[in-house]
């Protein structure tokens, strides 16, 4: 008896202790981000474009800006099918499609951010003959897709079915009762999924590399290659010069912290209900 | 209209709930919004065959110069056009399961303490750090990666190793810091909040009566966790296992900022290596050769069947245990 009972103590305190390792280098990782970023972040950081090597100072405001536009693109190229889709699946009685849709999205899910970006430059840069910030769009956008749909799916199921009898009830066609009364109920569960969308294509790097490319400058149209947060860093990171190196901490600090607030943001917008990730 | 519809749905006959919607006729307005609902849906099937078909047309003419011979051969020649993908084949392979062996134990003991044995008031708070975790990117990882761990890596751990397990040709060579073994730890870092948070979900899916049956046989908690918890969620646990290590196979660029990117097979962990999504990455902006740009787009598709292979058999094992809607999230 006594043998049972120290086994389940100690494999209790044994899952504990990898809990506490698991979540460990959050912590090391905000830290050193806290440390070697804050110094560099100033306020030129937000408003300048980079300097070549050797010049102090400069900034990331090109990368800021593009990394916004692109994600304008992708949620602009993705919502609507992610939302649409969604509803799809929540409301359709079909045998067949809603299984496979629901199946294929989430495979869609876990396919390589960078295979998605192979997929961009060959629909989009090489028709145009160069690389551009609808290519970079286009690739975000399309990893999206499977994360808007699927909350709008589960947000939808979440409104009462009462709400749309009573639509119904009153006469209202069915369109309607979905545009008018399950939409704008379920508005706060989507906008989540939004969100979290929204925070996982801000720090994708990969599917970037080539089809944005990547730019000193400000952005100079949609279909030039134009700069991107994450894109940056990476350069920075792998340069051999320590004042880049500074750099690319702050510029994570700058990103992690956008990802941090857009993810925040999705968990308060569903307080109290099922929290989609 | 309006009194067509009421009179309708009420002279059905008590149906349930949701059949009264499906009764009344539908309008124009209804049919082309059913159109239009259908015609997402099926935008996302079409999405999918056409990346398929996308990376398959490109990758043609390295698919039909090499053959098999790309998956078996390690000469990575892009002067002579010569393509051989073992290389990245075998980096992308090793440090997927050696994250695997670091990242499992963990995450599992994480998802049992939260969803089993943690008092409830700490339960939230370390979900809330792990999913906080899996928000990370990639490139944050990797810049953490480069500065942080691949120093303490040559400096702390690989030294030890060395001296103590050099006896096996794992841990043989000089201590470089960047290479096999820093890939693997930095992935493993990544993919424990995917594994922990599918497999807690998995076990919260578990039905309350298995755990009282067994704590009413007189079970201890580990006992009851073991028996009645872990065996009944079993697939949907392989299943999350599988999520994170598609997520290990496909990440790019934390794993191509610390593994030092040179298209060897080398037994060792301390040495450099090279993977799928690295080649990828690095040399795809520089491939000037047709052929060159085939062999790169032949490994991303590779990548993308061996993917959706592991994430279709991922989703089929955890939706057994809880369901689509349970378990499709991650």
């Amino acid at each position: 008896m006594n043998t049972r009972r120290l086994i389940s103590t100690t494999m209790s305190a044994l899952t504990c202790v990898a809990a506490i390792v698991a979540v460990l280098p959050l912590l090391l990782i905000f830290g050193f981000l806290l440390v070697k970023g804050a110094s560099a972040v100033s306020v030129d950081f937000f408003l300048h474009l980079p300097k070549p090597v050797g010049e102090p100072g400069g900034g990331v405001a090109n990368a800021i800006v593009g990394s916004l536009i692109m994600i304008g693109l992708a949620v602009v190229v993705g919502l609507p099918i992610g939302i649409a889709g969604g509803v799809y699946l929540a409301d359709s009685r079909d045998r067949h499609l809603p299984w496979a849709v629901r199946f294929i999205a989430d495979v869609l899910n876990g396919v390589p951010s960078i295979v998605v970006g192979i997929f961009a430059y060959t629909l989009v840069v090489l028709p145009m003959r160069r690389f551009s910030a609808l290519a970079g769009g286009l690739a975000l956008g399309f990893i999206l897709i499977p994360i808007v749909l699927r909350t709008t799916e589960e947000m939808v199921r979440l409104v009462p079915n009462a709400l749309r009898e009573a639509g119904l009830g009153l006469g209202i066609p069915r369109w309607r009762v979905t545009l008018r009364i399950v939409l704008p109920s379920a508005r706060a569960g989507i906008l989540t999924g939004v969100m979290v969308a929204v925070a996982r294509i801000a720090g994708e790097t990969a599917p970037l590399l080539f089809t944005a490319l990547g730019n000193r400058f400000w952005h100079q149209g949609l279909d030039q290659p134009i700069a991107a947060l994450p894109l940056q860093i990476y350069a920075y990171a792998i340069s051999p010069y320590d004042d880049w190196h500074r750099q690319a901490w702050a510029g994570a600090l700058v990103l992690i912290t956008l990802v941090f607030l857009a993810s925040f943001a999705a968990r308060v917008a569903t307080r109290g209900r099922t929290i989609a990730r | 209209m309006v009194a067509a519809s009421v009179s309708r749905a009420a002279t059905a006959d008590a149906p349930p709930p949701g059949r009264v919607v499906r009764r009344m006729r539908a309008g124009l307005g209804d049919r082309l919004f059913g159109l239009g609902l259908t015609g997402a849906a099926w935008i996302i099937v079409l999405l999918a065959g056409a990346l398929v078909a996308a990376l398959g047309w490109e990758a043609r003419e390295a698919i039909a110069t090499f053959g098999w011979r790309f998956l078996t051969t390690s000469v990575w020649d892009p002067v002579q056009g010569r393509f051989g993908a073992l290389p990245f084949i075998y980096g992308t392979l090793v440090s997927a399961l050696l994250a695997l062996v670091i990242a499992v134990p963990l995450s599992l003991g994480a998802a049992i303490f939260l969803a089993e044995l943690a008092p409830a008031w700490i339960r939230s708070p370390i979900a809330f750090l792990i999913e906080m975790l899996a928000a990370v990117p990639s490139v944050v990882y990797g810049l953490w990666g480069i500065f942080v761990l691949v120093p303490w890596l040559r400096d702390w751990v690989e030294p030890p190793l060395g001296a103590t397990l050099g006896f096996l040709p794992l841990f043989q060579g000089p201590p470089y810091g960047i290479g096999m073994l820093a890939a693997g730890v930095i992935l493993a870092i990544m993919v424990v909040p995917y594994i922990t948070s599918v497999s807690r979900e998995v076990l919260l899916a578990v039905p309350r009566s298995q755990r009282e049956a067994a704590l009413g046989i007189g079970a201890t908690r580990w006992e009851t966790t073991r028996i009645a918890v872990l065996r009944y969620g079993r697939s949907g646990l392989v299943g999350a296992i599988l999520l994170g290590l598609g997520r290990a196979l496909g990440e790019t660029m934390a794993v191509t900022m610390v593994i030092g990117n040179r298209p060897e097979v080398a037994l060792s962990l301390f040495a450099p290596g090279y993977t799928m999504a690295s080649v990828i990455a690095n040399e795809f902006t520089e491939a000037t050769s047709e052929i060159y740009v085939s062999a790169l787009v032949e490994i991303g598709l590779l990548l993308l069947v061996v993917t959706i292979a592991v994430n279709g058999l991922a989703r089929l094992l955890v939706w057994s245990v809880g369901g689509p809607a349970r378990g499709g999230r991650e």
